[in-house]
């Protein structure tokens, strides 16, 4: 397939911990429904290769669930969460939708450009990042954020964004969630003031 | 029933009518572009909407059941606001290039937007461009034209069954493509075109030949396989330009094989326009017809009448068969056969030939066997309608000889033959019809041309008794042959006769030189490899220089299928007839004159001088197949014979090549161009 510039064509197997998990997936649904596993395995399968599915690992879904590939095909390229192309080890989500946006994700994503010195959806040539502009992650509250592999890191200035990358970039440990300490969670900014 | 009021008409339709439906019922046209009788409901093109009264929105009549008193509005302004704002929007990435796309005039869109659309457009922006996709030798793909009705999609999924397409991407970047850049490998794939409501699959073939109002629509019959489809050929000033599918529910309902649809261009490849003689030189010389009548008549006289052999291929009609069965007969020569591929079963009565259950049938059995037989490839219609019970859950399927990519599960009881001598098998068998109110049985005409054929029809025809596969009102036992010609040979009875010997036999008696003269009435498969000129002359009557053509020592040239009225009988028994549409090339004439100016020279008297005389004549005699495009069901007798042990055999009598069957399918290009591109699957050499 053109559109899928897929060329690992290395074979695709479930680890032994993840054929355990697999059970799991299968257990939830009834057993003549088995496609309806084809998003958690798909998700699972993006884990254990690193961040994105390569072509061995649809074909090899479809054969777990029983459905012609193009079905999982059309089900990998249709959410935007899965990725069909190697990423960075870090996969940088900027959320730019309204709430962000007013509180100035623009910057953020300009930022973020500049600093790692690449385009949207692109990665970084020591293979670090990957930079990705998205629609709403649902943090509104502690806008603007972004979400880095399964964390989110909330309540971003230049500073804060910065560290980030910079601590990601040696490998370092970064506290998720707020960055800023003022307040926990969602809590309103002006109980905290009171 | 429920009431349902369309428009404030009050109407009853049934329970699970949608409300499509219920406004078609009250005659009120919907439009639609994804919705189609034959496939599942989508409900993605949004054109059907209607106002159904407490509904804040309109609804998508397709998708939409309807319950008891619902009052559904279909020519409200809100109606036609939705309509008109649905084609904006399809209207948005659509090109407008109607004048250069050959879908123009029967284009679903185009029409659509003449009577629901608006008149202008406020579309400023760029319109999106889609790459096109390779999906073979015979589907032209636009795709920049897709309005992702997903017709296409559904119909590989459901009808063909080989899921090769899918709807890739999403939103804006949607496309419609395949799983592998090598084409879609279905038999069935012509389909798509008619059914794509836009320009976006047309037929490569036929790309830029005609403009479809230019074109003379023939309704006539295909002959490329046994089942009979009903087809339209489009002709155009003397030319055929297309060949597209006609309803009809009883054999192939709306669909056709890619076989049918796209061998048409054989028609005008490699035909034989003049009778010609080989000379002393031993060359093939054109001639006029009354010397190569004159030295067709010279050669019969010399030869006894037992070393003269007749064979007639897959093509032939029920009039050239019957009037050369006359004729020889008349002479005393009995060596006839219809059977050219060599299959050989004891003929008692027409049940032992014929597809008994119908091929409407199909449609409410519940257990079937297949034995030696491949209907993929060998009556592709037929298989999709075994699919498409198959989908309903209700059918269990199992095979003996089968392959394994039918398009529905099968379970294999095993790939030779022999197994049927076993007990137990027989026992599972037996098991398996239990309890079967309507059981099938579909034995392949491919395996009874091999060396045990006559034993397998017999073992078939006793497992028929024994698992009570025929009843009262219900046979299930088949045979399903691939050729055109072979349920109207065995009608009118071109096979041997009296001391006659059949085709198999004619084949070693050719070997050992004791048939020194063979007619062969468009029988290019009769195989009977290198043959001695010197020792066995043979006159070859066709319509095609096909692979037999060159070995002749006389050639007569007949008309095909689309230039004469001729009389083809179906597997089931149905007679049709297919129609003049074109003009005969050269010197060509009907297969059956020729016979009728032959028994003149040769001082035979037949009574009929025309057409309507002769089939006057034919349906006299054979009375069951008199009645055009009806069914004379036959009479079953049980099996009196013992059980014969089988020999062993392995499944080399399939189909391996399902594009090249017959003389215009060998002439294709198109055929040819499937095989180059499909030859990693169907190994084949391209003749031609």
């Amino acid at each position: 397939m053109k559109s899928n510039n897929n060329n690992n064509l290395e074979k695709f197997e479930f680890t032994k911990k993840n054929l355990e998990e697999v059970d799991k997936i299968f257990a939830k649904y009834p057993d003549e429904q088995k496609a309806s596993a084809v998003m958690p395995l798909l998700d699972l399968a993006m884990r254990q290769i690193g961040g994105w599915i390569t072509e061995s690992a649809m074909r090899y879904i479809s054969t777990l669930i029983n459905v012609p590939y193009i079905r999982v095909y059309e089900v990998a390229s249709f959410y935007s969460m899965f990725n069909l192309k190697p990423i960075g080890k870090n996969f940088i989500q900027i959320c730019t939708t309204t709430s962000c946006w007013l509180r100035g994700s623009d910057d953020i994503l300009k930022l973020c450009k500049k600093h790692l010195n690449v385009e949207n959806n692109q990665t970084t040539k020591d293979g670090l990042f990957t930079l990705k502009e998205v629609e709403c992650l649902g943090a509104c509250v502690n806008a603007p954020m972004i979400q880095i592999n399964d964390n989110y890191y909330e309540e971003l200035n230049k500073d804060s964004l910065l560290n980030i990358l910079n601590k990601l970039r040696e490998g370092k440990e970064v506290s998720i969630g707020l960055q800023t300490k003022k307040r926990k969670g969602a809590e309103p900014i002006d109980s905290v003031n009171n | 029933m429920k009431k349902v009021f369309v428009n404030e008409q009050e109407i009853l339709v049934p329970d699970s009518a949608t409300v499509m439906q219920a406004c078609e019922i009250a005659g009120e046209e919907i439009p639609r572009f994804c919705y189609h009788e034959s496939l599942s409901i989508a409900g993605n093109c949004r054109m059907c909407l209607v106002e159904v009264e407490n509904s804040a929105k309109p609804v998508a009549s397709c998708a939409f059941p309807v319950a008891e008193g619902m009052k559904i509005v279909t020519n409200s302004d809100k109606v036609k606001k939705a309509r008109k704002g649905v084609m904006e929007f399809l209207l948005i990435n659509h090109p407008l290039d109607c004048p250069i796309c050959d879908q123009g005039g029967e284009c679903d869109l185009q029409d659509q937007s003449l009577y629901y659309g608006k008149s202008y457009s406020r579309f400023e922006e760029n319109k999106r461009a889609v790459e096109d996709k390779n999906f073979g030798p015979l589907v032209k793909t636009v795709m920049t034209r897709c309005i992702h009705c997903t017709r296409c999609v559904r119909f590989l999924d459901e009808v063909a069954g080989t899921h090769e397409l899918g709807a890739i991407n999403r939103g804006e970047s949607m496309e419609i493509a395949t799983v592998v850049e090598e084409g879609i490998t279905s038999e069935l794939s012509g389909n798509i075109i008619d059914l794509c409501p836009v320009g976006a699959l047309t037929s490569k073939p036929y790309a830029f030949t005609a403009r479809s109002w230019e074109l003379n629509h023939h309704d006539t019959i295909d002959v490329t396989d046994g089942l009979g489809s009903n087809i339209v050929v489009d002709e155009f000033q003397g030319e055929i330009k297309r060949v597209l599918p006609r309803f009809n529910e009883n054999i192939n309902q709306e669909w056709i094989s890619d076989k049918s649809r796209f061998s048409y261009d054989g028609l005008n490849i490699q035909r034989l326009d003049k009778p010609f003689v080989r000379n002393i030189e031993n060359k093939l010389t054109t001639t006029d017809w009354e010397t190569s009548l004159d030295k067709i008549s010279f050669l019969l006289k010399q030869y006894n009448s037992n070393q003269i052999g007749v064979v007639a291929g897959s093509l032939s009609d029920v009039e050239t068969m019957f009037v050369a069965k006359e004729m020889f007969n008349g002479l005393g020569v009995y060596n006839l056969d219809c059977r050219f591929n060599g299959s050989n079963f004891k003929i008692e009565t027409r049940s032992d030939w014929l597809f008994n259950s119908k091929v409407s049938g199909i449609d409410k059995i519940d257990k079937l066997l297949i034995v030696g037989c491949d209907p993929k490839r060998e009556a592709t219609v037929l298989n999709a309608r075994i699919r498409k019970r198959w989908l309903t859950g209700e059918l269990e399927i199992i095979s003996i000889c089968a392959p394994n990519d039918l398009t529905y599960k099968v379970e294999n009881l095993g790939n030779d033959i022999a197994i049927l001598n076993n007990a137990d098998i027989i026992n599972t068998i037996k098991d398996f019809f239990q309890n079967s109110k309507f059981p099938m049985i579909i034995l392949g005409d491919s395996i009874l041309s091999t060396e045990e054929g006559e034993n397998i029809h017999v073992i078939t025809k006793k497992i028929a008794d024994s698992c009570n596969v025929i009843k009262e009102d219900w046979n299930g036992f088949n045979i399903l042959s691939p050729y055109a010609s072979r349920a109207g040979g065995l009608e009118v009875g071109f096979i041997p006769t009296k001391n006659g010997i059949n085709a198999k036999q004619m084949k070693k008696k050719i070997l050992e030189k004791e048939i020194k003269l063979l007619f062969l009435i468009e029988a290019d498969d009769f195989d009977i490899g290198e043959i001695d000129n010197e020792s066995t002359k043979i006159v070859y009557v066709g319509h095609h220089g096909d692979k037999l053509a060159s070995k002749a020592d006389v050639i007569l040239p007949i008309t095909a299928f689309t230039e004469k009225k001729a009389l083809y009988i179906n597997i089931e028994g149905r007679p049709q007839f297919t129609k003049k549409i074109i003009q005969n090339k050269g010197l060509a004439v009907d297969g059956w004159k020729i016979f009728r100016a032959l028994a003149d020279k040769l001082g035979i008297k037949l009574k009929y001088n025309n057409h309507q005389q002769l089939l006057d004549r034919i349906f006299k005699l054979h009375p069951e197949i008199s009645s055009i495009n009806e069914i004379v069901p036959a009479k079953c007798l049980k099996s009196n014979k013992s059980i014969p042990k089988i020999k062993s055999l392995k499944s080399s009598f399939l189909v391996k090549n399902y594009y090249q069957s017959c003389p215009i399918t060998r002439a294709s290009i198109n055929m040819a161009n499937c095989i180059k591109r499909f030859s990693k699957k169907e190994e084949s050499i391209v003749n031609g």
